[in-house]
């Protein structure tokens, strides 16, 4: 199986005419004093070109490796086993230092939780920008500033907070310019790991509205990763769930919200206690996530699994014995696990 | 202590509680002060749940300090049955407050000594209160930590914090305050750094310890609907001030004021979409200037003239339903 969806599966069958980042097969692993910790196990994901792609799952499930492989910014003891990251089809792990610098920014930029707090305290933000800018492209230190200023304006802040210093501006102000400057050389993909975490609610929703506006104006793609699954089922086209370093079901947004197949998943939408209706006493999923150093055999989930019966002899056998597969089990809806695949 | 009689149940009543801090860079001789709690009142009642909603900034982590006397109140007073905590003397009546009244914080990864094994986190407390005798000890620890879901409890207890889950170790910091039975537990944003498969256990968790242990909890929190999971009673917190208080459905279901409107329509909904509730992007209150008026106004899209001039008064608009707004319509 290569890419995970390859017949036009997305909202609109238009924006998915081209693939922008294809995962292959991709295995990442932390090696520590020769202990082997495999973080992702065989990945297979596509984002199209102006897709919106949710990546979710708990801490731990290899959901920020993904995003630092993209960007290439993986370091020991990380490393690419195997597998391949594609950029509109080059692979990315054969490119050198310099064309790394130049992809970084100018193909994909990448906004990440603690990005508010990577600011340098001692420049004003303007002039970050101007050391951005002049890193990839002629351009004079006016002309930069201008259009730090024009970014600024677009993501919904004051032009004159070019000249702030990152401690004049809030949490929220802050995350915002980073949007700003991670969407300056106009890249086509945006990665956003867990961008408003940090922030509250309703900053998170303003700069989420932000985004969704400016990406259907600029058209840029998006890898959006995040543990809260409810705003992902707002903010994308499609979805990838992640656990234990695998996607174990991915299906287009709205799919994955009415339809959740993967008993992961399904513990994962009911781990939310509602805001209306009815409420009862929810217990949402048993257990927590497994130390990848030592994985459960079989299915990875087989521990917390409630369908998971030693009284189903069979169904079990598999269960804790064989890795499920992912496999399509309605067009453009991937799930891995046995309860679908045993008749 | 000279008690005054109290209702049995009403455990810990904050009454115009209020809290300064200086500016930050301001000069000495003028030195301006940030109103971080600004007159507020409540009750927690023994059993009950009562959740410090708002967002970060709006002073509720500063009240659940002021409770636990990490800090001294500018203004107002905190009464424990009914005793005024601030007129409390001595090393003893403190000890006692601070054995009623438990807080556990945010961050399980450092509330815990990371070189001490879970058995000395728990057992620090028996020791230090005297609850039990010294030859009791290890097995009240095992108690502790089975009523907290830690199983096996005699594995659990020889572990160091990093062997431990985020969510195993904010359970070990819930045993370490049930230790010397407390009445009170002031519980500040318990989940919020936990996973969500993993946060649902610790609120059930309260759920459990109000009913079985009828223990009042103060749940600060930024996540409604986590409120209402747990919450009987529901402050709202806007800069400084509540500006909503009632009964958990009461103010979700049918909020009057404008803040608590927004807050809820912020919230992540599937079934509306991102953009069902358009936001207005506007400035943040300064909380260091003195205003007059209604410190929501200049985000409020109700505003009228008089909000700015006027200092709105929280008052009960509904049954036992009170708003800090004077023009909002509480039949709707």
């Amino acid at each position: 199986m290569t890419g995970l969806l390859e017949d036009g599966v997305g909202p609109s069958p238009a924006v998915r005419q081209e693939t922008l980042i294809e995962l292959r097969e991709l295995v990442v692993d932390y090696v520590l004093s020769g202990r082997r910790v495999r973080a992702v196990d065989h990945v297979n994901l596509d984002v199209g070109k102006g897709e919106i792609v949710g990546l979710a799952g708990e801490s731990g499930c290899g959901k920020s490796t993904i995003a630092n492989a993209v960007m290439q910014l993986l370091r020991a003891p990380a490393q690419v086993t195997s597998g391949q990251v594609l950029f509109h089809g080059e692979d990315l792990t054969k490119l050198s230092t310099e064309q790394l610098r130049k992809f970084r920014w100018r193909n994909v930029s990448m906004v990440f939780q603690s990005a508010m707090n990577s600011l340098n305290p001692l420049m004003r933000v303007g002039d970050q920008f101007v050391d951005m800018m002049k890193a990839h492209e002629r351009i004079s230190k006016n002309d930069a500033l201008a259009r730090a200023a024009d970014l600024m304006e677009t993501v919904g802040m004051d032009r004159s907070h070019v000249r702030s210093y990152p401690h004049e501006l809030s949490g929220g102000m802050r995350q915002r310019t980073i949007v700003a400057m991670a969407l300056t050389l106009e890249p086509e993909l945006l990665i956003m790991d867990e961008p408003t975490t940090a922030l509250d609610v309703v900053v998170q929703r303003e700069i989420l509205q932000q985004v969704q506006d400016l990406q259907r104006e600029l058209g840029f793609a998006v890898l959006f990763i995040t543990h809260d699954l409810s705003l992902l089922v707002e903010f994308s086209d499609r979805i990838a769930i992640m656990y234990a370093g695998e996607i174990v079901e991915s299906a287009p947004s709205d799919e994955l919200f009415r339809r959740p197949l993967h008993p992961y998943t399904v513990g994962l939408m009911n781990s939310f206690p509602p805001l209306s209706g009815p409420l009862e006493r929810i217990v949402g999923i048993a257990g927590a996530p497994p130390d990848l150093a030592k994985p459960p055999s079989g299915c990875r989930f087989h521990p917390r699994c409630v369908h998971c019966d030693p009284s189903s002899h069979a169904l079990y056998a598999r269960q804790t014995t064989e890795r499920p597969v992912l496999r399509e089990v309605e067009p453009g809806h991937f799930v891995a696990c046995h309860l679908l695949d045993t008749p | 202590m000279s008690a005054v009689a109290v209702a049995p149940d009403r455990t810990l009543d904050v009454q115009g509680l209020s809290k300064n801090f200086p500016v930050p860079g301001a000069s000495l001789l003028h030195r301006q002060m940030l109103r971080a709690v600004d007159d507020v009142t409540f009750t927690l009642k023994q059993g009950t749940v009562t959740a410090l909603v708002g967002e970060s900034g709006s002073g509720k982590s500063t009240v659940a300090r002021l409770i636990s006397r990490l800090y001294t109140p500018t203004g107002g007073s905190i009464l424990y049955r009914g005793v005024n905590v601030g007129a409390m003397h001595g090393k003893h009546q403190l000890l006692e407050y601070r054995s009623r009244v438990q807080m556990i914080f945010q961050d399980p990864f450092s509330s815990l000594n990371p070189v001490k094994r879970v058995d000395y986190h728990v057992s620090r407390p028996l020791l230090i209160h005297k609850i039990v005798p010294k030859a009791d000890v290890l097995d009240r620890v095992h108690e502790l930590l089975d009523s907290v879901g830690l199983v096996p409890a005699e594995e659990i207890a020889k572990k160091y914090p990093h062997e431990l889950s985020g969510g195993q170790r904010q359970r070990v910091a819930i045993a370490r305050a049930l230790a010397v039975e407390p009445e009170v537990i002031l519980a500040d944003e318990p989940t919020s750094m936990l996973d969500v498969s993993i946060r649902l256990g610790i609120l059930n968790l309260i759920l459990d310890l109000k009913r079985d242990r009828n223990i009042a909890f103060l749940y600060v929190t930024h996540d409604l609907a986590s409120a209402r999971y747990v919450a009987d009673e529901v402050l709202v917190m806007y800069a400084g001030q509540i500006v909503e208080h009632g009964p958990t459905d009461d103010v979700l279901q049918r909020p009057m004021h404008p803040y608590t409107k927004l807050l809820l329509s912020a919230v992540p909904n599937p079934e509306a979409g991102l953009h069902s509730h358009r936001l207005a992007a506007r400035p943040k209150t300064d909380l260091a200037v003195d205003l007059v008026g209604c410190r929501f106004a200049e985000r409020c899209p109700l505003a009228v003239a008089s909000c700015i001039s006027d200092p709105p008064v929280l008052l009960e608009r509904r049954s036992h339903h009170l708003v800090r707004c004077p023009i909002i319509d509480p039949s709707t």
